[in-house]
């Protein structure tokens, strides 16, 4: 039945997820009890100590109350280390499991399950989210089972001593536990709510003047634009103010509460002491029970926070995982053909609410051993022929056919054995850039790699580094030039055992002549009877070329 | 490691650093630390207060058999206490609050001041994102440093000292212990932070490599999947991450002892208190009343003192997002204003020359040598070279939002460093190789340099920058909301934008930086007769590694390793 009610959430979906570890989460809640309760059993046995030694019996009839503090207080210490470390595992462990679970899933959506302009900042929010929930276990489910679990023997164990304290105990953690970090959690969302238009109104102001600023001040409008900040500045505070106060005084009744739940138990038992109906050594006691009690509350407030933000995150990471995966795999899987051209028959695609068709009834043939550069406007569909030749994609009408298989028969990881795609934007890793080309043959020797990069026009500049192939590329091959990068992709590209080389944009941000020389270095391959198809905007040497074709409303036609 | 993922602890200095800068460069923020220190000092007396009470209470009821009626007087100070430390702790948290975000708009005035008027386009891209996200949602962190760790800074610093000072006068056996165990709380708290920082530092350091890894597979995820080795790759993230873990959590079961140290010291504390009253009691040296009142302040004596810890890294958080914004306000000022300008000179009427400039961006090599270069009234040059070899900040010294490292740019003889930064501007339109769209209607975007064009101006321009076909197809025309959080354009637009930009102003040097850069060839021929237009009856100096833009101009200037040569024509 809980699993049902987990499953309606995201939060809860996550946490089901990864539920083979519950065995470690147990424990940890566990040890976060234990802690609070050793918490409570010190003040407790210090308070029943120290009334029943007013009453001056023999210092022998105090001892197992003294060893009972002592206790507590070293078990409370050693427990925390105990429940630490636990905890630490535990997030160490699902924020493993979550980035696995998660990149399994994301693969078959990239690139084509992702399609938009801001894929990058979707990737990245997606690594974030990943990483936030990791706070899934430890900060957001731990702290109510550890309150409740304390809460109830608490009260139990005020209850068995007298049972209006027990009942006043009750009330007050129930107001304590839910009242109070509701109210800070509907404060803290309808701030959020409230503030969502007015930040995002401002940050739009300051991005505007951090990349805009040079032009601002040139056109000398700089006072228009700090007035508006200014002005949209003065909106947020005010709200932000308001926001303030009433966050303030959700927090207020929570310690208002724990304040105030030593005196109301205290205030409950007394007239039970007058009646007799209990022992009045044991009024101390209750009234620092109370008091520790609330020890397991406090953390409440915050979990609500970490609840509401992991669950956003988990909804945000499904709806990535959750799109239709754009390629199927085939019932059954044929042979790669040993050769043959690679032939578009009749194509159509379109995007899913895209407006018309990117390519309609298209008709093309690459042979071994003949490069073709395909030119277009940008934004025209180039990529997605490229995404359509390796099965990033699959034709709404038509087939793809390599050496006259179609190529939704074949499996997925041979075809792309047989027909490589360099991506746009070529990729670099954050290794070496020998790890970055071996990529593309991961059994291939350092000879093939060195030679791979050769045929990429790099010798020269990989002679020049200290470190040869060993040096580092820098974070997203930030250590490497426009031109480099291209190339490295390309000695990829060279390494595999490839038919079929399909290289998008590849020379896009080079000046005329780099572009030039790297065309001629990418179609080299014909020669040893690879297909080679070039993708690009602007051709800088058509004498590279065996064809030039143009795609254009939908079909290929030669360029002239 | 929940906590410290943020930021590394190592970086607590520098944190240290950023708070006394705070609280001398903002009088809010000195606003606020008065406001906490006046709210602690209360707390300590409530927190005395409502001990002393309840032992009283409890004691009474216990001892001297007192009736509910006898301690209700009591009892209802209690509540009183009760709802004042609920407002205390409210206070804290709203007076932090709002103090957080004045602080945090104060700090974003600066900033937006100095990248309008310092720095102008200094930024980089990838840069401004992470610190307009900063600037905006910074001040969560930063509440938590002002509602939570100063508050329990400062009542670390004055309840320990209240309550042993309260303590004093019934039992100074018990207060000899707290005296003793308070100061070795934070003398370990202090070691710890010592022993420790080193390792936290590295632990945060390979913890954001796997996380930097983890981001690097799926940005490169198309590329592994092209490769065919996604799957593959999809194993090395358990690899990794269990390795870290098995690695880590060795370092952590030595690294928590310190702090199993430190609990110890509060608990046994406590615990020594309490068998220290009994056995005081049950000699009959000391009063219940006075007993009860140490046992309750004794945990209130070590509670902030743990708490303190507690929060440490919240304010290290807290200050990473006020020093992102210090980082860029602390740069100096790109170019140096004159402290008596002279009037400026009319570039319709003179030449405006280069002699002998030369300039480094920080911490590379000069891109710039020695340049000498005339812009003759009316005329068009075009200056090409490759990507990087410096065309773009050739022409950020001429708008001067750069100061050249050596040699002299002037205008009819006039030195231009002595003339004031807006009036020479003035003279200028410029398009940026980037152009931005402002979030405002197309009309207002279009009247960027020009604010008083009129509408038929407006017409003329969008005429003449083939921007025609866009307008008629907007819902509202040139009042249609453009840029961020509106309608979206095409780079070719955005460029065609800056180019109506440019004719609507009436300044005669015109500056064209790539205008034609990231479009196809079709645009770019459209768009080349559009700026031959725009450069009519100017100065112009159009930078371009495409022929189509430069065609029309007079002369062409090569810029190629830091020198200046001209093309000779055939």
């Amino acid at each position: 039945m809980i699993g049902a009610r987990l499953e309606r959430t995201p939060l809860g979906r996550a946490a089901l997820a990864t539920r083979n570890r519950w065995r470690l989460f147990a424990l940890s809640v566990l040890l976060g009890a234990a802690t609070v309760l050793a918490a409570v059993g010190l003040l407790t046995a210090s308070g029943y100590l120290i009334s029943r030694a007013a009453q001056r019996p023999e210092i022998l009839s105090l001892t197992v109350a003294i060893v009972g503090v002592r206790f507590f207080g070293i078990s409370r210490a050693l427990l925390r280390y105990g429940e630490r470390l636990s905890s630490h595992d535990l997030a160490f462990r699902t924020l493993t499991d979550l980035r696995g679970r998660f990149f399994q899933r994301l693969i078959p959506l990239v690139p084509a399950g992702v399609d938009g302009s801001r894929r990058a900042d979707l990737m990245s929010r997606f690594v974030g989210d990943v990483d936030r929930l990791q706070d899934l276990y430890l900060r957001a489910l731990s702290p109510p089972l550890v309150a409740m679990f304390c809460s109830a023997i608490c009260v139990a164990l005020a209850s068995i001593i007298l049972p209006v304290a027990g009942l006043v105990l009750a009330l007050m953690l129930l107001l304590g536990g839910v009242v109070a970090p509701a109210l800070t959690r509907w404060s803290a969302r309808t701030a959020g709510r409230r503030q969502a238009k007015a930040r995002g109104q401002l940050a739009g102001d300051l991005h505007e003047i951090a990349v805009g600023g040079a032009e601002i001040a040139v056109a000398g409008r700089e006072e228009d634009w700090l007035d508006r900040t200014r002005t949209d500045d003065r909106q947020l505070v005010a709200l932000q103010r308001r926001d303030a106060m009433s966050g303030g005084l959700a927090e207020g009744l929570g310690t208002m509460l724990a304040v105030g739940a030593a005196v109301a138990v205290t205030a409950a038992s007394i007239p039970a002491v007058s009646s007799g109906e209990l022992n009045g050594v044991m009024l101390a006691a209750l009234a620092l029970l109370a008091m520790g009690s609330f020890e397991a509350i406090t953390p409440l407030s915050q979990a609500a926070a970490v609840i509401d933000a992991t669950d956003e995150a988990a909804e945000r990471i499904e709806e990535v995982t959750e799109r239709p995966v754009p390629v199927a795999d085939a019932g059954k899987v044929r042979p790669i053909p040993a050769g043959g051209p690679i032939r578009l028959e009749g194509v159509d695609f379109s995007y899913p609410g895209g407006d018309g068709k990117v390519l309609d009834r298209a008709n093309l043939e690459i042979r071994p051993g003949e490069a073709v550069a395909l030119m277009g406007p940008s934004g025209i569909g180039k990529s997605t022929l490229a995404e359509l030749l390796v099965r990033f994609r699959d034709v709404d009408e038509g087939r793809i056919t390599l050496g006259g298989t179609d190529i939704r028969e074949l499996d997925q990881d041979q075809l792309r054995e047989a027909v490589r795609l360099a991506p746009q934007d070529a990729y670099l890793f954050n290794t070496t850039i020998a790890e970055n080309v071996k990529l593309g043959r991961p059994e291939a020797d350092r000879e093939r790699l060195v030679e791979a990069l050769a045929e990429a026009g790099l010798e020269d500049w990989i002679n020049s580094l200290p470190d040869g192939i060993d040096s580092l590329v820098g974070e997203d091959g930030s250590r490497v030039s426009g031109g480099q990068r291209q190339r490295i992709a390309a000695a990829r590209v060279f390494l595999s055992r490839a038919r079929f080389l399909i290289f998008d944009e590849p020379t896009a941000h080079l000046d005329p002549e780099s572009a030039a020389s790297l065309e001629r270095c990418l179609t080299g391959r014909r020669d040893q009877g690879c297909g080679i198809l070039v993708i690009t905007h602007t051709i800088s040497d058509p004498e590279a070329f065996d064809r030039i074709l143009e795609l254009r409303d939908g079909t290929f036609r030669e360029a002239h | 490691m929940a906590r410290d993922r943020t930021r590394a602890p190592g970086a607590s200095r520098q944190a240290r650093e950023t708070q006394r800068r705070l609280a001398k460069s903002s009088q809010v923020a000195r606003n606020h630390l008065i406001v906490t220190v006046g709210l602690g000092v209360v707390q300590a007396v409530l927190i005395i207060g409502q001990a002393t009470l309840l032992a009283k209470v409890i004691a009474g009821v216990f001892m001297d058999g007192d009736s509910f009626a006898e301690v209700a007087p009591l009892l209802a100070w209690l509540a009183v206490i009760s709802v004042a430390r609920g407002l205390a702790a409210a206070g804290f948290e709203s007076t932090g609050r709002f103090g957080a975000a004045r602080v945090m708009s104060e700090l974003r005035e600066k900033l937006s001041r100095h990248l309008l008027l310092k720095r102008p386009g200094a930024l980089q891209d990838e840069q401004s994102g992470e610190l307009v996200s900063s600037a905006i949602e910074g001040v969560a962190a930063l509440e938590n440093y002002f509602a939570r760790y100063l508050p329990q800074m400062v009542l670390a610093a004055i309840v320990p000292l209240a309550v042993l000072v309260w303590v004093v006068q019934f039992n100074w056996i018990s207060a000899a212990i707290l005296a003793v165990t308070a100061p070795l709380i934070i003398l370990f708290m202090i070691l710890i932070g010592l022993l420790t920082e080193q390792r936290t530092r590295k632990r945060w350091e390979r913890m954001s490599r796997l996380s930097s890894h983890f981001l690097d597979l799926v940005g490169g995820l198309a590329t592994l999947r092209a490769n065919s080795q996604a799957f593959s790759q999809a194993g090395s993230i358990e690899t990794v991450g269990e390795e870290y873990r098995r690695e880590t959590m060795g370092a952590l079961r030595i690294g928590f002892l310190s702090s199993l140290v430190l609990e110890l010291l509060a608990m046994l504390g406590v615990a020594m208190v309490a068998t220290a009253i009994g056995i005081q009691l049950a000699d009959g040296h000391l009063e219940l009343v006075a007993g009860l009142t140490v046992l309750l302040l004794a945990p209130e004596l070590y509670m902030p003192l743990r708490q303190l810890g507690a929060q440490f890294h919240a304010s290290a958080d807290g200050m990473a997002a006020a020093e992102r914004i210090f980082e860029v306000i602390d740069q100096p000022a790109a170019v140096t204003e004159p402290a008596e300008p002279v009037p400026v000179p009319d570039p319709a009427r003179w030449s405006v020359a280069m002699d002998g400039i030369s300039y480094a961006w920080p911490g590379r090599e000069r891109v710039l040598e020695s340049i000498d270069l005339e812009l003759r009234p009316g005329e068009t040059v075009a200056l090409v070279g490759p990507s990087g070899g410096g065309k773009s900040t050739l022409a950020n010294l001429l708008l001067r939002l750069l100061d050249p490292d050596e040699g002299t740019i002037s205008c009819g003889g006039v030195d231009l460093s002595g003339v004031d930064i807006r009036e020479w501007r003035r003279q200028i339109a410029w398009v940026p190789q980037r152009p931005t769209i402002f979030s405002a209607t197309l009309a207002d975007n279009l009247r960027l340099f020009n604010p008083g064009a009129t509408d038929e101006e407006v017409t003329v321009a969008v005429g003449t920058a083939a921007l025609g076909e866009l307008v008629a197809g907007l819902p509202a025309g040139l009042q249609t909301q453009v840029g961020e959080g509106g309608r979206r354009l095409s780079a070719g637009q955005t460029q065609r934008i800056a180019l109506a930009r440019a004719m609507l102003s009436d300044a005669h040097l015109l500056i064209l930086d790539e205008p034609t850069a990231h479009l196809d060839h079709e645009t770019e021929i459209e768009l080349a007769a559009t700026i031959s237009d725009a450069a009519e009856g100017r100065t112009a100096l159009i930078i371009s590694h495409r022929e189509e833009p430069i065609a029309t101009a007079d002369r062409t200037l090569v810029l190629e390793r830091g020198g200046l040569t001209e093309r000779v024509t055939a």
